[in-house]
């Protein structure tokens, strides 16, 4: 049970301002996600969440109480960092144990608890090897059990998955997504780059840029309702592309955005008509790129295109999926 | 002698104990004075800031308080003596600095120590590299790089014996039982007081010095040139270098800070050269260097601290530009990688 | 450290090469060992280098006296062996001489006259026959002076008499004394403080580290009289000696720790922060940190400072000659060493052995803990693999 709410929070290093007032409240047993490119200050949000850094100004909460000085160890939370700083020289155990042996537990409960964690995250076979024998995937479940061993009020994940291979990625996923079932009450607070694991695991995103956030909300939220040109092209894959000139300005917009599955194909010429340059055939679907007057444009088609390269082709996006953007780069209303 | 090992072993384990005893007490002192472990949340946090706020000093105390007495203090107080007379009462202003510039046996250390600057560093780097390239290749490098860097474990006055038996003379005509002057013998020479040549045996003592440090250069440079990548040397023998190209336009460029710290390394050393010139010649035979006029001025005859300190304030001055090169030579390869 | 650079046909010249400059390098260490293990009057009189092959000796031995002649055949003949009583008591003699000056004047098995009619034959195995035309009237016998060729002979005789008479085994103890603390104190001190330098939140951290790498210029002789003028007035104050082994200690840990902390500490901001700071939300305090997770991890910095830390202060002499006595429970094998070279500078037996009884520990301590040594003199000077 624990909430965190932050309010016109900065951080700056000496004259580089990291973040600039960010106000952000997070439900007590929320699967947060903190987005953005690299150098955003998504890991400096979660540094001051955690303690590790001081925040400049502004007030940060975890549970109603202020824990601005509140040094990390107090704060009732838990990491899991990207190189899961696991202890090389401890045992799987006493790496999990450490927290415990900390917090002054008699030998025989640091080991029930221990082993109850052990067995939750299949490790129980592997509690006395060193770390440098265990395989990725282990590496990563014995920091998540770190975390749990504690009852932390609040995870944070510090970028956890980045080190692993593809299909490593996908199943530690799936496994985070279970803790959180398993654990509902507790906060998670995620950073990653990586849009993907955003919209898949989140209850909610934040999207950050150049310290601000953009955006907070649900997965397709952002994904139907983008507030800015950023969170757009941000949240997505492939890009949004996005259309200047004449077709926008039909539209009363600056820029307009069309994702490459809003896309139709009309016979007679439309605003946007361009020759087919490439296409990436994957099997489930085909990624047609179209060098068009306003730029390069990509066009999903599901299955195979019956396309062919040097094609002309006339392009119209779907009417009620155009996102309009105005002047300043912001979501026009409707 | 058993005595004296049981004596032995009591004093050592109270030295060592008190140590330990030292840092294990004060921070367990801390952590009962400001207890953070107590769950009352205001309290324990107010204790941790203060814990987080006296730990360091007690962890820095003890090395802050030797360092300060054993090189900050004494630097500080061979400053101001530089400034006084031989006692150290009357201050006499740069008259010190005056006399070392017009004394006969400084100018003499000076050139001397010039000597040793110009040889010694050149000589060990450039030992050390052909040495470093020549066992790159061999199956046995290892243990010969090992040899070569022995020397660096034995001791000043060890090294001494070991080359006052090589450069050991005796009279014309009787067998020789110095090395040195053996060969020069079977070539038909006649045998020399090696150490006894003016000028000249300030080389003999040299080689004393090159023979040290030369394994210091071998392992550093060895090290620089084993990091080295692979694929730009087979792109350069693609490109049809041959091997002496290839050392030196593709091998020596990519080591270069490493040569030069070694080159300077060696020559802060050769700046503080002292055990060497006493232990062989103890200054005689006009051998005298910079840190051993000092050495004379302060303990032997010469009982002129203001003198000695001078001397000794030229040395660091000499020394000072030197180190703080390396040092950040040092810690720019570190950063780099 | 395959085939870097290609330079054939010279495979075998390379590995010359190397042999000499190895041997070049080993030679005078060589020279002591073996000299150490011979015989103190070879020393002297012959090169170490020879001393594998049988060896040339001049020796003198003494003939018997009248009271052994014998008569035989009208003439009077002492029979005897020069290797009675000589310096080496077996051998090949290859010449001989009555003259001092020409102990090489004859051959082995050739007959000498003598004065007064009598003559001289020794054979290779140091029997001679002398014989004479008339009776022998001196009691003693004359002497002959003979080339002998030794077999090689080693002895530990040499390190019996450095150990156990000349001082070196009580010696040996008290440089144990002064290096074994003087190396682990400096190292406990250091890393501590290395570790808050890294890692810890404190003022004037810059500053405190460019003062401690600043103290690295200090030339030690120059702090020895602002010291010894200091322990003095510290003995006095207090009544105690002021030549003591915690003197010497704190004098060691001092010079050592501005590398030392240089050092450690470079090595130990090198470990992940992640590491730190995990620990830090675990819930550990700096002291715990330090010991549960950098201490365990830093051990080969440790090492490699350790071993520098205890050759050097091993090794030192100026040090122990200026804070530590000179009398028998206080001076240490340096010392040792350099008073023997004063007063026993001719005598290379006790020279050798002593000076290899000082190099011996050194020796086994870089050869048994190399790798460390190399690692800490690369983190030293350029980046630590």
């Amino acid at each position: 049970m624990a909430n965190i709410k932050l309010t016109n929070l900065n951080k700056s290093y000496g004259t580089v301002h990291i973040l600039k007032d960010v106000n952000l409240d997070i439900k007590s047993g929320e699967f947060i996600v903190f987005v953005g490119p690299s150098g955003c200050g998504k890991s400096t949000l979660l540094r001051a969440i955690s303690g590790l850094d001081q925040v400049s100004s502004g007030t940060l909460e975890i549970d109603d109480a202020v824990v601005n000085e509140v040094p990390p160890s107090k704060r009732g939370i838990a990491m899991v960092f990207q190189s899961y700083a696991l202890y090389p020289h401890m045992s799987v155990f006493e790496n999990i144990g450490f927290a415990l042996e900390n917090q002054g537990l008699s030998r025989a409960d640091i080991k029930t608890k221990v082993e109850a964690v052990g067995e939750m995250l299949q490790l129980t076979s592997y509690l006395t090897r060193l770390p440098k024998a265990l395989s990725g995937g282990q590496r990563q479940r014995v920091a998540i059990g770190r975390a749990i061993v504690r009852g932390a009020k609040v995870f944070l994940f510090d970028e956890p998955l980045s080190n692993l291979d593809a299909a490593l990625r996908v199943q530690m996923r799936m496994e985070i997504a279970k803790l959180k079932r398993d654990l509902p009450k507790t906060t998670m607070v995620y950073v990653t780059h990586d849009q993907v694991e955003a919209m898949t695991m989140a209850d909610r995103i934040v999207v950050l840029q150049a310290g601000k956030v953009m955006q907070v909300g649900t997965p397709m939220e952002l994904y139907e309702n983008p507030n800015s040109v950023f969170v757009a092209g941000f949240i997505g894959s492939p890009k949004m592309n996005f259309i200047t000139g004449v077709p926008a300005e039909k539209l009363k917009a600056k820029t307009i955005g069309v994702r490459p599955e809003h896309f139709e194909f009309s016979d007679t010429k439309t605003d946007i008509a361009g020759t087919l340059d490439y296409t990436e055939i994957l099997g489930s679907d085909s990624f047609l790129y179209v060098t068009t007057p306003t730029g390069m444009l990509t066009v999903r088609q599901p299955g195979r295109t019956e396309f062919k390269t040097g094609q002309k082709l006339n392009l119209k996006p779907i009417a009620q999926h155009v996102h309009r953007f105005g002047e300043n780069e912001m979501r026009l209303a409707n | 002698m058993a005595e004296q090992i049981i004596y032995a072993f009591f004093t050592v384990i109270i030295g060592v104990g008190g140590c330990f005893g030292y840092f294990y007490g004060s921070n367990w002192l801390l952590d009962r004075i400001f207890p953070a472990n107590a769950n009352n949340d205001s309290s324990a946090v107010r204790n941790l800031k203060m814990q987080s706020t006296i730990r360091p000093w007690l962890f820095l105390g003890p090395a802050l308080l030797l360092l300060s007495v054993y090189l900050l203090f004494p630097v500080i107080e061979t400053f101001w003596l530089s400034f006084h007379d031989r006692a150290g009462d009357k201050f006499v202003g740069l008259a010190n600095y005056v006399w070392a510039f017009n004394d006969d046996q400084f100018r003499l250390s000076i050139f001397n120590n010039i000597l040793w600057l110009a040889v010694v560093p050149a000589l060990c780097t450039l030992m050390g590299l052909v040495i470093a390239v020549l066992t790159d290749r061999l199956w046995w490098g290892n243990l010969a790089k090992s040899l070569i860097f022995m020397p660096l474990a034995i001791s000043f006055v060890g090294a001494s014996v070991i080359w006052k038996f090589v450069y050991d003379y005796r009279g014309e005509g009787q067998d020789q039982i110095g090395i040195i002057n053996a060969i020069v013998t079977y070539f038909g020479g006649s045998p020399q007081v090696w150490i006894a040549l003016p000028f000249w045996n300030n080389f003999f003592l040299m080689a004393i010095l090159v023979w040290i440090q030369t394994g210091f250069a071998t392992v550093i440079l060895a090290a620089a040139l084993r990091g080295i990548p692979e694929d730009t040397l087979e792109a350069a023998t693609i490109d049809g270098a041959g091997p002496f190209k290839i050392f030196f336009r593709i091998m020596v460029p990519q080591i270069y800070g490493t040569i030069l710290v070694v080159w300077t390394t060696i020559t802060v050393l050769v700046l503080k050269i002292f055990d060497i010139v006493l232990t062989m010649t103890n200054s005689q035979w006009d051998t005298s260097v910079l840190a051993n006029l000092m050495f004379d001025w302060m303990f032997r005859g010469g009982g002129d601290f203001g003198r000695g300190a001078a001397i000794a304030i030229v040395i660091m001055v000499a020394v000072l530009p030197i180190m703080i090169w390396n040092i950040r030579q040092a810690n720019k390869e570190q950063s780099g990688h | 450290m395959l085939n870097r650079l290609k330079l054939e046909p010279s495979r075998i010249l390379l590995n010359l090469a190397v042999i000499f400059i190895i041997a070049l390098w080993t030679f005078p260490t060589a020279g002591l060992l073996i000299s150490s293990l011979r015989d103190k009057n070879d020393i002297a009189a012959s090169g170490w280098w020879t001393a594998l092959s049988s060896a040339d000796r001049k020796q003198v031995g003494r003939m018997k006296g009248s009271a052994d002649q014998v008569e035989k055949d009208g003439k009077f003949v002492i029979f005897g062996n020069l290797f009675d009583g000589a310096d080496a008591t077996s051998g090949k003699v290859s010449a001989f001489g009555t003259k001092v000056q020409t102990p090489g004047a004859n051959a082995a098995g050739s007959t000498v006259a003598l004065d007064a009619g009598q003559s001289l034959t020794v054979g290779v195995d140091g029997s001679y026959v002398l014989t004479s035309p008339t009776k022998f009237t001196d009691e003693r016998g004359g002497r002959v002076f003979f080339v002998s060729s030794q077999p090689p002979r080693f002895t530990l005789d040499n390190y019996q008499t450095v150990l156990f008479s000349e001082g070196i085994g009580r010696s040996f103890i008290n440089s144990l004394t002064v290096t074994i603390p003087a190396t682990i104190i400096p190292i406990l001190i250091a890393a501590f403080a290395a570790y808050a330098l890294a890692w810890m939140k404190l003022p004037f951290r810059g500053l405190l580290i460019a003062i401690i790498v600043g103290l690295l210029v200090v030339p030690l002789q120059m702090s020895l009289i602002p010291l010894l003028k200091l322990y003095n007035a510290a003995g006095y104050f207090m009544g105690v000696p002021s030549k003591t082994y915690l003197g010497i200690w704190l004098a060691h840990t001092g010079f050592g720790l501005p590398f030392a902390i240089y050092l450690l500490r470079s090595y130990i901001a090198g470990l992940p922060k992640d590491l730190i700071e995990s620990a830090q939300i675990d819930g550990a305090n700096d002291f715990k940190i330090f010991r549960r997770i950098v201490l365990p991890l830093c051990f080969p910095a440790l090492a490699s400072f350790a071993i520098f830390q205890f050759l050097w202060v091993w090794n030192d002499l100026l040090v122990a000659i200026v804070f530590l006595g000179s009398g028998p429970d206080q001076l240490v094998l340096t010392g040792k060493l350099n008073a023997l070279l004063g007063s026993r500078g001719g005598n290379w037996e006790i020279l050798t052995a002593s000076a290899f009884v000082t190099i011996i520990v050194p020796l086994t301590v870089f050869f048994s803990l190399q790798r460390y040594f190399v690692r800490g003199l690369l983190a030293g000077s350029v980046k630590g693999g």
